[in-house]
């Protein structure tokens, strides 16, 4: 099996210094038990791939990945990719992809923000500042986060219908169904664009832009339960750079933000990014609780799809190797920034 | 009705006068079952573990549920027990899977289940592209909504727009897409896989309906906080015929499931219930001597004993019993359920 757990090859030093290269015959050597490893692996897979398959036909059940071009035939919750019944199931999980990388982008974007300032508060001198942040981190990091998820979903829940909607802002509604905002439209006349408002009609908010309480609930869970780690680590991050370098640089006369700006953070930039770039790639992972309360990300699609097809294996496979890339490139590109923070940074203690 | 064509071939098979209609290996094999020369692993394996292992749903009531004392109850787990009865003599030799609908299909075809009792729609796709074969069905329904009283919906055709919820893998969840296309109507779908939380949603008012087969909703509907404000819209959209479903790697014991379903609707028919069962021992009916194992030798040819109808309706009742037994409690009609000549559809082929 292909395991869904992308270690982050984050390192915080490229290469060993120092280290002699090795002779001839141990490179020979080396490389011979490599390959013969990677032969003893391949043919493992191979092995299970050809037992599988035998195993289908044996059973009778269809295999391959022909169903991606058939026409899938369920519905899925509008979104900003146009689907309807009669499109395929590629489509389909193109349209599940798209919103696991929305949430996910977003939650990372939003968890980053907090989880810094969560980090800074819990190192704050006011006691107040501190505790507040304390008490944030430990019940987020001690609670299951599907049991989050499901506690912002039934909180959503509780909000009042939509004939009662709270209306905080003009054209601004909030009930149990989303919210529901006005959203620009452009115009070929004068004054190009104008605001389109949700109005109440039938079953609930039609015009404008919504968000729903499903795509809420998960941003919100991923978002706060992310923060608190983040902020873990960006609080041992600030810990980890010598006092003496602050108090050097206070005796220069820089002021307080100065100091985080220009003295602490570049310094503990190299130990919180690495670990940051793991827990990114949770998140992106922990997206996949999506299941639970109904937000149509890629597991949900490829678990309709898996059930209307029957194609267990080809459907998990393809999820599998979606999230293996998308995890790799958000390594990658963690990689890319830490090192350009490395080069710019010099040389720490 | 259209006769299942299996059967058919399949009892043809059995006397060796199949005329070849339907699959070509049918013959030579059901032939070789017949002289125990076949494998049949799925019945070896139940005798030898002396139970057999049932999926079921994670509670539906009516159709499988455990009570208050633990025991699993329903329409879908007296067929289970049926074959248990047949099988090993003790019509309590079952143990329960309880299987979500998207779970169902992966437990069946890698073996975790001998049999699947779950409300299971029998469709093309589940026979011929999931290669699952469903030996008979037990129970005909089809997909509505139900609906809260005050939203004043009284048809379908008035849930354009509504926003309804649907569970992963389920028929229901393509034919709510069908139908809503068909008459150019438009639905917010939120998917949600487990039966209780997707029920849970739609008592909290997440959505405008929640869509699943008529008999599931009216059980559902008895769950509500209060279920005078809720209504299972009369009118199906689709037809759902339900049915026990087995892998297609062992003949023998998929003929065994169909005709234990079909011993309790026969039994229904000749009118023998599990108070009356005994009695019939000595009835001169040859109707009633072939079902009770008295003459014919109908059981050895289904590599069982001769008395297992016998024991199906002695200790698990016929068809009528399990129905009002389990499903007339909840309220809901039998309607299209009744045998054929109560003006139903329920016809089964004769043991004979």
């Amino acid at each position: 099996m292909i395991s869904t757990q992308a270690t982050p090859s984050v390192s915080i030093r490229s290469g060993l210094p120092g280290i002699a290269p090795r002779p001839r015959a141990a490179r020979v050597r080396a490389f011979v038990w490599q390959a013969l490893a990677v032969a003893v692996v391949a043919a493992i897979v191979a092995a299970i791939a050809f037992q599988a398959a035998t195993n289908l036909r044996a059973r009778g059940i269809a295999s391959g990945f022909d169903f991606l071009d058939r026409a899938a035939g369920f519905e899925i919750a509008r979104g900003p990719i146009e689907f309807s019944s009669r499109d395929t199931y590629a489509r389909a999980l193109l349209v599940g992809l798209f919103n696991t990388l929305r949430v996910s982008l977003l939650g990372i974007v939003l968890a980053t923000t907090l989880g810094v300032a969560l980090g800074v508060a819990r190192l704050s001198n006011v006691w107040v500042v501190a505790a507040i942040a304390r008490g944030y981190v430990e019940v987020m990091r001690n609670t299951p986060l599907l049991l989050q998820l499901l506690f912002w979903y039934s909180l959503w829940q509780a909000l009042p219908a939509p004939r009662e909607a709270l209306n905080p802002l003009p054209g601004v509604f909030l009930c149990f169904r989303g919210l529901f905002l006005p959203s620009p439209i452009w115009q070929t006349g004068y004054p190009w664009i104008s605001m389109e408002r949700p109005v109440l009609a039938g079953f609930g908010f039609q015009g404008g832009a919504s968000v729903s309480p499903e795509f809420a609930a998960l941003l919100v869970g991923l978002t706060m339960y992310t923060s608190a780690l983040i902020g873990e680590i960006v609080r041992g991050g600030v810990l980890a750079v010598d006092k003496g370098q602050s108090e050097a640089a206070a005796a220069l006369g820089l002021s307080r933000i100065r100091i985080l700006r220009l003295v602490v953070l570049p310094q503990a930039l190299r130990v919180i990014i690495p670990p940051t770039a793991s827990q990114f790639l949770n998140l992106v992972k922990n997206s996949t609780l999506a299941v639970a309360i109904g937000y149509p990300d890629l597991i949900s699609i490829t678990n309709t799809t898996l059930n209307q097809t029957g194609q267990a294996i080809e459907a998990i496979a393809l999820a599998m190797a979606v999230y293996l890339v998308v995890s790799v490139s958000l390594s990658l590109g963690m990689n890319v920034y830490n090192t350009a923070i490395l080069r710019r940074g010099g040389h720490t203690t | 009705m259209t006769p299942n064509r299996r059967w058919i071939c399949g009892l043809a098979v059995v006397l060796s006068a199949c005329s070849g209609a339907a699959r070509e290996d049918a013959v030579p094999v059901a032939a070789e079952v017949a002289r125990g020369t076949i494998a049949t692993p799925t019945l070896d394996g139940v005798r030898k573990k002396n139970f057999v292992q049932c999926g079921v749903t994670t509670g539906v009531a009516g159709f499988s549920t455990p009570d208050a004392q633990g025991e699993w109850r329903g329409l879908d787990v007296d067929v289970c027990r049926a074959i248990a009865a047949a099988v090993l003599g003790d019509a309590k030799k079952v143990r329960f899977t309880p299987l979500t609908a998207a779970q169902r299909f992966t437990a069946l075809q890698t073996g975790e289940v001998d049999v699947l009792s779950r409300i299971t729609t029998i469709t093309f796709q589940r026979d011929v592209q999931l290669g699952i074969e469903f030996p008979a069905i037990n129970w005909y329904d089809g997909t509505t909504f139900i609906v809260r009283k005050s939203s004043k919906v009284k048809s379908v055709d008035d849930l354009s727009g509504a926003t309804i919820c649907l569970q992963p893998g389920t028929t229901n969840e393509v034919d709510v897409a069908d139908y809503f296309r068909k008459h150019k109507l438009t639905f917010t779908p939120v998917v949600i896989e487990r039966l209780e939380e997707g029920t849970n949603a739609y008592f909290a008012g997440r959505c405008d309906a929640f869509s699943q087969d008529q008999a599931t909703l009216a059980a559902l509907r008895a769950r509500a906080p209060n279920p005078a404000d809720h209504v299972v819209l009369p009118e199906l959209i689709s037809r759902g015929p339900y049915g026990p479903g087995v892998m297609p790697n062992d003949l023998r014991w998929m003929e065994i499931v169909r005709w234990s379903v079909y011993a309790m609707v026969n039994a229904e028919e000749l009118g023998l219930t599990s108070s009356t069962i005994d009695r019939a021992l000595e009835s001169d009916d040859p109707d009633v001597r072939r079902f009770v194992g008295a003459s014919d030798g109908f059981g050895p040819m289904l590599s069982l004993d001769a008395a297992w109808a016998y024991r199906i309706v002695k200790q698990v009742g016929n068809y009528a019993e399990s129905v009002e037994r389990n499903i007339t409690p909840l309220g809901i009609e039998r309607g299209v359920n009744r045998l054929w000549k109560d003006g139903g559809v329920m016809y089964v082929p004769p043991l004979r």
